[in-house]
């Protein structure tokens, strides 16, 4: 039993770091979030000989066929670098739901675009009564095609295709195609933007049925947990490095306890969310009973943790946390984005007592 | 990350599993809600099966009697213990803590001399660190011990020491040297219990019960051969014990929050409240699911700490994070305790309607101890301010 990463997985969590802090550092962050689609053609394509796009996908499709660990320690380190774009919408969401749920030549065209770098994408789930529960989604499709309205789809406008869940089944829509329209919704997070898909008679191609989505879903919110922690531990970093040099009563404002336990704090919550983070991942990778408990305590620690740690980063901050210039609160929206996204807290823990309370899941052991 | 069992630690975890399969005592839970007082010789009885079967102190080297377990091992060994509904040990501290010091620090004639005697529970242990001024600021302490021939003459008071009135022997720190900054006059001496001079006071606490105590030391003579470690670095002796406490106790504090929560999700399916059933009422699903969470965080937290420990060798100051979330964890998980048993969460033991025999009422007041005892939550994140994150010292 090993909880600590393997020299390859530290390899790439390492690689991925420094690849960050050299493609896509904060002057980049902050020149494409003021673009439309906060979408760069040519970081994508460095993204892409990275081979990032195709981490989780098999090779069959030009994949790199590594595993969810890994896939998680990829985004954990977007999340530091706050990473602009559509690599969570097009990995962790449209490809988790495609390699879930569509038959192996849909696979074989829609997975091996992602992975060639050649198709960007995003999951189109909640309407205008949103809820993450495949029960309750409203939209169907009709003689194959689609119409009504999909909400909060992040990236649309730079995908090449989208990937609806609606009532019958799970469907890809060519952005081209007849009847779509892509409109931008003013959202908090800058750096991933969010936008209103509208289809009217649009045509559709069904890629299977409901079954594989709630496991797609896991996969994708054990991520987003993730990168929740490696934004946490930039906010604990950025905020510990001004607590040592920023002055007051002639003294580091980090020598004061007040401060000092805002730190602990955000210390304690970031390992704390890492761990869970962590722990869901295998427990997918291993289809181990209790994979979907772990990854709702996974996204339930995180999108609370994610909010306080930046919380208290603000606060030990000051005034400075305050102002646009400080980058930590493009990493609060990011967060309060997050936070909600794929299922808040309260989603989640209503989710591990359907599991626990009602269905008696067996508890967790490592043995 | 492999979190599945190699095979040495399938090993391990089966033939644990078939030993406390047929040895477990099956009146535990008669046992299990009495005072300490009352408990203590079944305690003491179930420490020397499991002496017998080797199962006392698994992460002990083999050669004191224990399996040389790896902390993986360490966690496999209480998660089957929480399994099997195992009743806890009466010699805690002597296994847990003074043990394993005296392992490290300890002559050869020392370990000889004591560590059998903490395996077979023949002596039982407490510890001497806190004192009515010296608290978060153990380093402070005043009991002093002057060189007198080949004896040293202890003078001062402890308290809240566990175990007092059971204990046989005391590891305890005194001062050795006063003209020296107070880290470097610290020495740590074992102490026999039945010396003259020692005198034990129970220590009523918030609970009603004695579960602590007081120690007067006056003219208490202690011969120089049970120094521990070396004169003047009691210090980094009294710390290496602190470590072991902050380390390892999340995985055993595990088995008793299991229970706890498995118990109130028990209880929430059987009883109403309000009109309904408590577990279909939405705010109690939440909070019940919220603690679950956290339990089931505060294992994996220790197992990622157990797996840097294993690469690094040493446990470092990141054990106060297992020491914040275990204390304040149960804090509220006895809080989710009282909002569902509502009125009957405060009847105490003894009353004919208290529900498991007023566990809860008394947990609720036990763990306000939980963030003061063993380093209050304030030092704890002192710690991590200082030697986790780097920032400067604030006292």
């Amino acid at each position: 039993m090993e909880f600590g990463l393997s020299e390859s997985q530290q390899l790439l969590r390492d690689n991925a770091r420094k690849f960050f802090a050299g493609e896509c550092p904060m002057e980049e962050v902050r020149r494409l979030m003021e673009t439309e689609t906060a979408y760069d053609a040519n970081l994508w394509n460095k993204l892409v000989e990275q081979g990032y796009t195709g981490i989780i996908l098999s090779e069959e499709y030009g994949g790199v066929g590594l595993g969810k660990v890994e896939l998680i320690l990829l985004m954990e380190e977007a999340g530091r670098a706050l990473l602009p774009g559509p690599l969570f919408s097009t990995v962790a969401l449209a490809g988790a739901v495609v390699e879930s749920v569509a038959n192996d030549s849909q696979k074989k065209k829609y997975l091996s675009a992602i992975c060639a770098g050649d198709a960007r994408s995003t999951l189109a789930i909640l309407e205008a009564s949103p809820s993450w529960r495949p029960a309750d989604l409203r939209m169907a499709s009709a003689n194959g095609k689609l119409t009504g309205e999909k909400l909060f789809v992040t990236d649309a406008a730079a995908a090449d295709f989208i990937v609806v869940a609606a009532r019958d089944g799970i469907f890809a829509v060519d952005v081209k195609a007849p009847g779509i329209s892509i409109s931008p919704m003013k959202t908090l997070d800058l750096t991933r933007k969010a936008y209103s898909v509208r289809f009217t008679n649009t045509p559709a191609e069904r890629l299977g049925d409901l079954t594989g989505l709630p496991r797609a879903l896991d996969i994708a919110t054990a991520a987003l947990a993730a990168e929740l922690v490696g934004g946490m531990q930039r906010t604990l970093d950025i905020t510990v490095d001004y607590a040592k040099m920023r002055k007051q009563f002639g003294k580091p404002i980090g020598m004061f306890q007040a401060v000092q336990h805002h730190c602990a704090d955000m210390y304690l919550e970031t390992e704390s969310a890492r761990s869970a983070a962590y722990y869901a991942a295998w427990a997918l990778e291993e289809n181990a009973p209790d994979a979907a408990v772990a990854v709702s305590i996974a996204k339930m620690y995180a999108s609370d943790a994610g909010r306080t740690v930046g919380n208290r980063g603000i606060q030990v901050h000051g005034g400075m946390g305050f102002t646009w210039e400080n980058d930590i609160h493009l990493y609060y929206r990011r967060a309060k984005a997050s936070e909600t996204a794929l299922g808040d807290s309260t989603y989640h823990r209503e989710r591990i007592a359907t599991l626990v309370i009602d269905g008696g899941a067996a508890s967790s052991q490592s043995a | 990350m492999d979190l599945s069992l190699n095979n040495e630690e399938r090993q391990f975890r089966d033939e644990l599993r078939a030993w406390l399969e047929s040895n477990v005592p099956k009146d535990w839970a008669e046992w299990r809600e009495k005072p300490l007082e009352e408990s203590f010789p079944y305690l003491r009885t179930w420490q020397r099966k499991l002496h017998e079967g080797r199962w006392a102190a698994v992460s002990w080297p083999k050669e004191y009697g224990g399996r040389s377990a790896t902390l993986m091992q360490q966690a496999i060994f209480w998660e089957e213990m929480a399994r099997a509904q195992a009743p806890s040990m009466a010699n805690a501290l002597g296994l847990g803590l003074i043990g394993p010091t005296i392992i490290a620090y300890g002559t050869e004639a020392q370990k000889k001399r004591f560590v059998p005697k903490i395996l077979s529970t023949d002596e039982v242990w407490c510890q001497g660190f806190s004192e009515p001024n010296a608290g978060s600021d153990l380093a402070g302490l005043q009991t002093e011990a002057r060189l007198d021939g080949d004896h040293y003459v202890v003078n001062g008071q402890k308290v809240w020491t566990s175990y007092g009135w059971v204990a046989d022997w005391c590891e305890l720190v005194v001062r050795t040297d006063p003209n020296v900054p107070k880290h470097k006059g610290l020495t740590v001496l074992l102490v026999d219990m039945k010396s003259p001079g020692v005198e034990v006071r129970p220590l009523r606490q918030i609970t009603g019960e004695s579960e602590f105590n007081e120690l007067f030391f006056r003219d208490v003579r202690v011969p120089v051969e049970n120094v521990l470690g070396k004169v003047n670095d009691g210090w980094n002796v009294a710390v290496s014990t602190l470590m072991f406490e902050r380390g390892s106790y999340g995985a055993r504090l595990h088995l008793l929050f299991k229970r706890n929560i498995d118990r109130l999700i028990e209880l929430s399916r059987n009883q109403h409240r309000n009109g309904q059933v408590s577990a279909k009422d939405p705010l109690t699903r939440q909070k019940l699911a919220q603690c679950y969470a956290e339990i089931e965080i505060m294992r994996l937290n220790q197992l990622r700490a157990f797996s840097r420990i294993t690469a690094t060798g040493v446990p470092g100051p990141e054990g106060s994070i297992q020491k914040i979330f275990w204390s304040e964890l149960n804090q509220r998980l006895q809080q989710v305790a009282q909002e569902l048993l509502g009125p009957y969460g405060q009847l105490t033991h003894g009353d004919s309607r208290a529900i498991d025999n007023g566990i809860w009422s008394y947990g609720y007041l036990r763990t306000r101890g939980n963030t003061i005892e063993a380093g209050t939550s304030e030092v704890q994140r002192n710690i991590i301010g200082h030697f986790v994150l780097g920032l400067p010292r604030s006292y």
